[in-house]
């Protein structure tokens, strides 16, 4: 039945069940289980892709919700990858241990590096974000006692997930354990984003001036977006360390920001799912033209990207809203 | 009677130039006010400074009794002051039901909550839904703002200022641009405000400020000219020559 407001006579429902769950949304997360038993032999591969997905997500709050604009995202990814990596050089391998610690440091820092982010306009956040980015990454450089410098962080080991699952050979653990940190972490955001908070990110993002005047602290509501996104980060980058074993120095590369910021627009911003589906649609993409063609295969990504900003501003999932299906990929 | 709304010497300069000057100016609680003065007489200014939008380079704001001078805007909302923007500052991309929620969400302090759906605020989305129906707002609660014709969105300007429930509400040309068919309107719903709401008007349209205000100030230059009760203010010879002209006189 519909939920009415009886004295006024006007159908709720359209922002009532705005938050409930769509068959789209299950046939998806359906398929990412279905995928570990049709590609058995790409594990590795579809490991990577969740990870990236959840690094995606993480630039999708703080862009795509709240539209602060960063270039230097992959040093959160990188803080997140290091500490988890560190952790359990020194003994402390439990995953779980190093995955809370990756989401802390990278939150601690980005909480910090707030202030300064959110100082400016576009173009600033743009230029700070990446200052930020390349100091980090001139440091773990430097810093080879400690991070091992261009040779990576070698000695990770992982005690096995939970005490019984062992990282395997296959990365049968490695999928699941990022599948499901994905999904949990997927799920909060989704609950984030239709909250008030969520709503209050996307009145910043539309209308940054009128958000004041409406009684809304600006500064501390992006303060906190941009700490979640860094942890969220954080957490990804561990995830790629205990599923690798490995940190290697790129983790924070200005290439890594870059690429994410692409697979943001593939996708679509600010509706979740457009960073999910952008990274496995780029992700497949890089496989596959990379094995057909292993040095220009950026030519072909670097016109789809083109084709994108120019016909489908938002992206596969604006796209893909334009299909007729009822009940389909949601807003 | 303690005034709602007062200033002090409210000054501001950008560089050399003065464009609000010694400005002080005194409302009382329930008032129905209006600000006139000629364009550029600096009328936008005194409201961005009144609502903390920017800050004075000398003098304070009173509101209620209290020192806002250093409050951020969002601080002085919270306090009762509320205001409209001269051009429209709207959320374009949400349906008209969602801005006023997000509006009325702020007001009620549910902002930070990010665990619960904006959905299950039935209380929030209530309130909402009844004040786009005293708007007549309601066959257009789930249209994006973006699409609508300018009339609503000059509505819709309103009603988020509304949701934020002022005590002190300042309409910086609320009749901008809308059709004089659905100007008188839109009066119709501002004059229906509970009559402890203090209204602070700028208007160009003289036949509203006329029918409207029980009391007037005037700017020039960036200073008070003089302020009256409207009868008064229409037969001052000052005010005529800088700003009204020919235009009383029939």
């Amino acid at each position: 039945m519909n939920q009415m407001n009886h004295r006024i006579a006007l159908d709720l429902d359209p922002l009532r069940k705005l938050s409930a769950w769509r068959p789209a949304e299950y046939a998806f997360w359906l398929l990412t289980v279905a995928a570990y038993f049709l590609f058995p032999k790409s594990l590795a591969l579809m490991s990577q892709i969740a990870i990236t997905a959840l690094f995606a997500l993480s630039l999708d709050l703080i862009l795509g919700y709240a539209g602060i604009v960063s270039l230097g995202h992959a040093a959160f990814f990188g803080l997140g990858a290091y500490a988890a990596g560190l952790l359990s050089k020194y003994g402390w391998g439990d995953p779980l241990l190093g995955l809370a610690a990756g989401g802390l440091v990278a939150a601690t820092v980005g909480f910090v590096t707030s202030f300064l982010v959110l100082r400016g306009t576009d173009l600033t956040r743009l230029m700070v974000t990446l200052g930020v980015s390349m100091m980090l990454y001139e440091a773990a450089n430097k810093l080879t006692d400690f991070t091992g410098g261009v040779d990576g962080l070698q000695g990770v080991e992982m005690q096995p997930l939970l005490g019984m699952f062992g990282f395997d050979l296959y990365s049968r653990t490695a999928y699941w354990y990022s599948l499901v940190v994905l999904f949990l972490m997927f799920w909060l955001a989704r609950r984030l984003a239709h909250s008030p908070f969520g709503l209050s990110l996307r009145g910043i993002k539309q209308n940054v001036a009128r958000m004041p005047a409406i009684g809304a602290p600006v500064h501390g509501r992006l303060v906190a977006i941009y700490t979640v996104g860094a942890a969220y980060a954080g957490v990804a980058g561990a995830l790629l360390t205990q599923t690798t074993q490995f940190v290697s120095l790129d983790v924070m590369a200005f290439s890594r920001s870059a690429e994410l910021l692409l697979i943001l627009v593939l996708g679509g911003s600010g509706c979740l799912y457009g960073a999910l589906i952008g990274t496995v649609v780029f992700m497949a993409a890089h496989h596959f033209l990379a094995d057909i063609n292993p040095q220009y295969w950026q030519f072909w990504l670097g016109a789809a990207l083109v084709l994108i900003v120019l016909f489908a501003r938002d992206g596969i999932m604006g796209l893909l809203r334009k299909l007729p299906v009822p009940g389909g990929k949601q807003a | 009677m303690t005034a709602v709304l007062q200033t002090r010497n409210l000054s501001k300069k950008f560089g050399g130039f003065v464009v609000s000057n010694n400005i002080s100016l005194t409302i009382q609680p329930g008032a129905r006010h209006a600000l006139i003065g000629p364009n550029g007489a600096g009328k936008t200014t005194l409201i961005n400074l009144l609502t903390g939008f920017l800050e004075p380079s000398a003098g304070e704001v009173f509101l209620k009794g209290a020192n806002v001078t250093r409050l951020a805007q969002h601080q002085r909302v919270k306090r009762g002051l509320v205001r409209t923007f001269q051009i429209n500052r709207l959320f374009a991309e949400m349906t008209v039901l969602e801005s006023i929620t997000l509006s009325v969400c702020e007001r009620l302090g549910l902002g930070w909550r990010w665990w619960s759906p904006v959905g299950s605020h039935a209380a929030a989305i209530d309130e909402a839904a009844e004040l786009l129906a005293t708007l007549h707002l309601l066959d257009v609660a789930h249209h994006k703002v973006r699409g609508l014709p300018y009339g609503k969105q000059r509505l819709i300007e309103i009603a988020l200022a509304l949701a934020s429930k002022p005590q002190v509400l300042l309409l910086d040309e609320p009749a901008a641009g809308v059709p004089t068919s659905e100007s008188r309107e839109l009066f119709e719903s501002i004059a229906r405000l509970p009559s402890e709401v203090t209204i602070l008007l700028i208007e160009h349209d003289m036949d509203l400020v006329f029918r409207f205000a029980e009391r007037i100030s005037v700017m020039v230059g960036g200073a008070l000219l003089t302020e009256d009760v409207p009868e008064v203010i229409a037969r001052d010879r000052r005010v005529r020559e800088v700003y009204l002209g020919e235009a009383l006189d029939g």
